[in-house]
């Protein structure tokens, strides 16, 4: 695939975003709308400008940090858990349904206690609930891309008599890469989701989800929309980083799927 | 790797009385029973027979991927298992069984990282295989960007990577299309020849299976046996002429006529028991 | 080829769904009741180790019991009010909420009746706009393209970020929360009806194809059917998402009926009861389960006998 190719297919896209900001800003400005709860793309691009130094730049930093690390926290976690219980028929085979399981428990609703525990100054409290959100779905695809290995390629690496060290290294870690990486990129737009989420519980009055909050709250929408769309760009960053780590780490997987 | 243990015996293999059941559920079924085979060293030896009648797991078990139910078995003189920890053996699946995450080159490489060759000979190796399957200039590929007969030979690459003595293919040109085949078939003469390895080959095709081979064993299902053996006495190197002689049409006929004396005095082919074994996995 | 489909991409190494057969069912159930005596045992251990002092002081089964607990440690975490003992929060379900009033398990359980409703009815929508984008996209190469990137953006979307102004904006009490509720449904189902209209066998295209079949016939015999395993797979994530986004609908909605409601409640008088705010969390946790057990029901009772079963 080229460069070029790939740009094209992304143009309907960027098109349409670009129709939509326009007409948007064009219908209130011409028609005089009062656009009090969704404001006119100009002004919230205003505002954003106006608030950064301010607030907005502490805001977006404070949440990053919370969902990056309950992010490598819970991750790291659950890749550990994985490795070490993949083996184990028994284990694995009660482990997938927990963690399946528990992506059906509201764990954000654990938020106020975490809080009650930690306070809501600290960043804690969202970390935790980052970090056991991602956990599970990164340990059931660890546990899922080690197992879920072709048969025949046991017989293949068995026939070669290699050990139990070399099977993991050369066909099962290479085999659950994709499927982990699958995770990351779920684990990526979770950890922001949970970290803004959580801030709603009680967090730092700069923090986006309390700014979001209070600024709806006081009906100053632009403002409250410069924050939205903050949020937004930080889960789309972390969206795309979890897609570019990939293409870096398993260039082959890219490929191949891009083959198809 | 034990050279010594293997010059020890003319024999590659020695089967007595191999057996091998299925334990499904609410029945037993019999894939194999009494198969006494010898096979000397250099043999390019066929496993032919309807659906069912053990070819693979004969193979499997010389391979040491399954356990025989009872019997004696010996691989290069010693135990399947040890053969197999010796690595005295390539094998080929009727899948090329190739990593998506390796190119070509490295997938022919697998088996000397895993038995620790050093790089050097590695990539000396790997060059060469890549010359003798004709894959010059597709060394960087991944498979999923090669066709389904360069797949096979990678896989036949892979196989020679570690000059076993032994090469055991399971049905490898079974997805192949004709024409492929043939071609493959005369590629495999060609390296059986250039190797001196011995090749135990289980196949479908019966004109593949007097083409390639210097003996014929053809088996029966329900229970697994050996029914007939036939030797192929066609003279070497065989070459696409090969298929045009006389001796080579009467040979066909003749493992023809052996697999259906058998078919005529047994039941039809019961899916249900086929279907039971690859339940199991094995087919 | 496509770009989207390196976007679409989550969960894309797992298998096509299958449907599940018995024995996973028993391990499931083993494995939940597993997990469910652990969180139990670290829960009361860690209480045990470093909670509040405690006495039994009276008279079990005719024998006077007299036996007072002085944990080693003073963990912040375990005592009382971080962590009430396991038999509180359970008692806190049977015990009255308020003097005098109707027991704190019959409250939630209509609290959690409501959010369901909010939860439900934001499947629906959610899943009806789901199913009908996969439609649109396997059908419009060009709406596939300009709209998909959108569809993957709106999942990374913090929903809570729009949580309030949907609540504002469309004036509409529980509905606006079922509606933040389709939000969170609707990509699932999308992306699982997506997979699912494609996963037919290129050659069973062809057939139909030699038929001059029409696509809706196309969609009608083969797509549809052929996706359902992956609609039902979409559907059990979808209603867990849709419990999620009920829940954190209600927090700005100033309803005061839901579970999310709830939570808000307990928490602001946390001191006066901290068992009654982890009862309202396991009543949360019911919710969810309840629904995916739901699909789950359906999905068996739709699919038995019609597609492969697998046992995973």
């Amino acid at each position: 695939m080229t460069r070029s190719s790939r740009l094209s297919s992304w143009l309907p896209a960027l098109l349409l975003a670009v129709v939509v900001l326009a007409l948007w800003e064009g219908a209130s400005i011409v028609l005089g709308l009062q656009t009090f709860l969704l404001p006119r793309p100009s002004l919230i691009v205003g505002k954003l400008v106006e608030l950064w130094p301010s607030t907005l730049a502490r805001g977006i930093a404070f949440t990053a940090s919370e969902a990056l690390v309950g992010l490598v926290a819970g991750v790291a976690c659950g890749t550990l858990v994985g490795l070490a219980t993949a083996r184990w028929r028994t284990a694995r085979e009660t482990l997938v349904p927990i963690g399946i399981g528990a992506s059906t428990v509201p764990i954000i609703a654990f938020a106020p206690i975490t809080i009650n525990w930690f306070g809501p100054e600290s960043m804690l409290p969202r970390v935790i609930i980052v970090a056991v959100m991602v956990f599970f779905p990164t340990m059931v695809n660890t546990i899922r891309g080690l197992t879920q290995v072709e048969p025949a390629a046991l017989e293949l690496m068995s026939s070669y008599a290699a050990t139990d060290r070399q099977i993991l290294m050369k066909l099962r870690v290479p085999n659950a890469l994709p499927f982990w990486f699958t995770a990351l990129r779920i684990a990526m737009t979770l950890s922001v989701i949970g970290a803004v989420v959580g801030e709603f519980f009680g967090g730092p009055l700069y923090s986006l989800g309390i700014y979001i909050t209070n600024q709806t709250g006081v009906s100053d929408y632009a403002s409250a929309w410069a924050a939205i769309v903050l949020a937004c760009f930080l889960g789309i960053a972390f969206y795309f980083a979890a897609i570019l780590l990939e293409r870096l780490l398993v260039p082959w997987y890219a490929a191949r799927e891009a083959a198809r | 790797m034990n050279a010594a243990a293997g010059s020890a015996s003319p024999h590659v293999v020695e089967t007595h009385g191999v057996g091998k059941v299925f334990e499904t559920g609410d029945a037993a079924v019999t894939a194999l029973d009494g198969i006494d085979l010898t096979i000397r060293s250099g043999e390019f030896v066929s496993l032919i027979g309807p659906s069912g009648c053990g070819k693979s797991t004969l193979l499997r078990i010389i391979g040491d991927l399954t356990d025989p139910s009872g019997g004696e078995l010996r691989v290069n003189g010693k135990s399947a298992r040890q053969a197999r920890l010796d690595r005295d053996y390539g094998m080929v699946f009727q899948a090329p069984v190739l990593m998506d995450w390796r190119n070509v080159a490295s997938n022919i490489e697998l088996p000397l990282e895993v038995m620790g060759f050093p790089r050097e000979d590695r990539a000396r190796r790997s060059a060469a295989l890549v010359k003798l399957v004709e894959l010059e200039g597709f060394e960087g590929k991944h498979p999923w960007q090669l066709s389904g007969g360069m797949q096979q030979r990678v896989a036949i690459a892979r196989a020679l990577a570690f000059d076993p003595k032994l090469l055991l293919m399971d049905e490898p040109f079974g997805a192949l299309d004709e024409m492929t085949r043939e071609r493959m078939n005369l590629e495999v003469m060609r390296i059986w020849r250039e190797t001196g390895t011995t090749i135990v080959f289980v196949t479908h095709s019966i004109p593949e299976a007097v083409f390639l081979s210097t003996r014929v064993v053809v088996m029966s299902a329900r229970p697994g046996r050996i029914s007939r053996v036939v030797d192929v006495d066609l003279p070497q190197p065989r070459t696409v002429d090969t298929r045009e002689e006389p001796r080579y049409f009467s040979l066909v006929t003749t493992v023809r006529e052996a697999l259906r004396a058998h078919l005529v005095d047994t039941e039809p082919l019961d899916d249900l028991g086929d279907a039971r074994i690859r339940a199991e996995g094995i087919s | 080829m496509t770009v989207a489909s390196p976007i679409i991409g989550a969960g894309r190494p797992v298998a096509a769904p299958t449907i599940r057969g018995t024995v996973s069912r028993r391990r499931r159930a083993a494995g939940a009741v597993v997990l469910l005596g652990l969180v139990v045992l670290v829960w009361e251990g860690a209480k045990w180790l470093g909670g509040d002092p405690w006495r039994i002081h009276g008279t079990v089964l005719g024998i006077r019991v007299d036996y007072e607990h002085f944990p080693a440690f003073n963990w912040r975490i375990a005592d009382d009010l971080s962590l009430p003992h396991v038999w509180d929060v359970i008692r806190a379900f049977v015990d009255p909420a308020q003097r005098n009033g109707p027991p704190l398990g019959l409250i939630l359980a209509g609290q959690a009746l409501f959010t369901f409703r909010e939860a439900l009815t934001g499947f629906a929508l959610g899943g009806l706009l789901g199913l009908g984008l996969g439609i649109l996209f396997v059908h419009s190469r060009l709406a596939e393209r300009a709209l998909v990137p959108y569809v993957v953006a709106s999942q990374t979307i913090p929903i809570l970020a729009i949580s309030p102004i949907i609540v504002v904006a469309t004036q509409a009490g529980w509905l606006s929360v079922a509606i933040i509720s389709a939000y969170l449904t609707f990509f699932p189902v999308t992306i699982g009806a997506l997979r699912g209209l494609r996963a037919a066998d290129p050659r069973a295209f062809e057939l139909l194809r030699s038929y001059a079949a029409s696509g809706r016939q196309v969609l009608r015999q083969l797509r549809l059917p052929a996706s359902v395993p992956y609609l039902f797979a979409a559907f059990r994530i979808a209603a867990a998402a849709s419990v999620i986004g009920a829940i954190i609908g209600e927090l700005p909605s100033g309803i005061s009926d839901g579970l999310g409601s709830a939570i808000l409640n307990y928490n602001q008088y946390y001191i006066l009861g901290p068992e009654k705010l982890w009862a309202t969390i396991i009543a949360c946790s019911f919710v969810g389960i309840a629904f995916v057990g739901l699909v789950r029901l359906a999905e068996s009772l739709l699919t038995r006998g019609r597609y492969r079963p697998v046992d995973r």
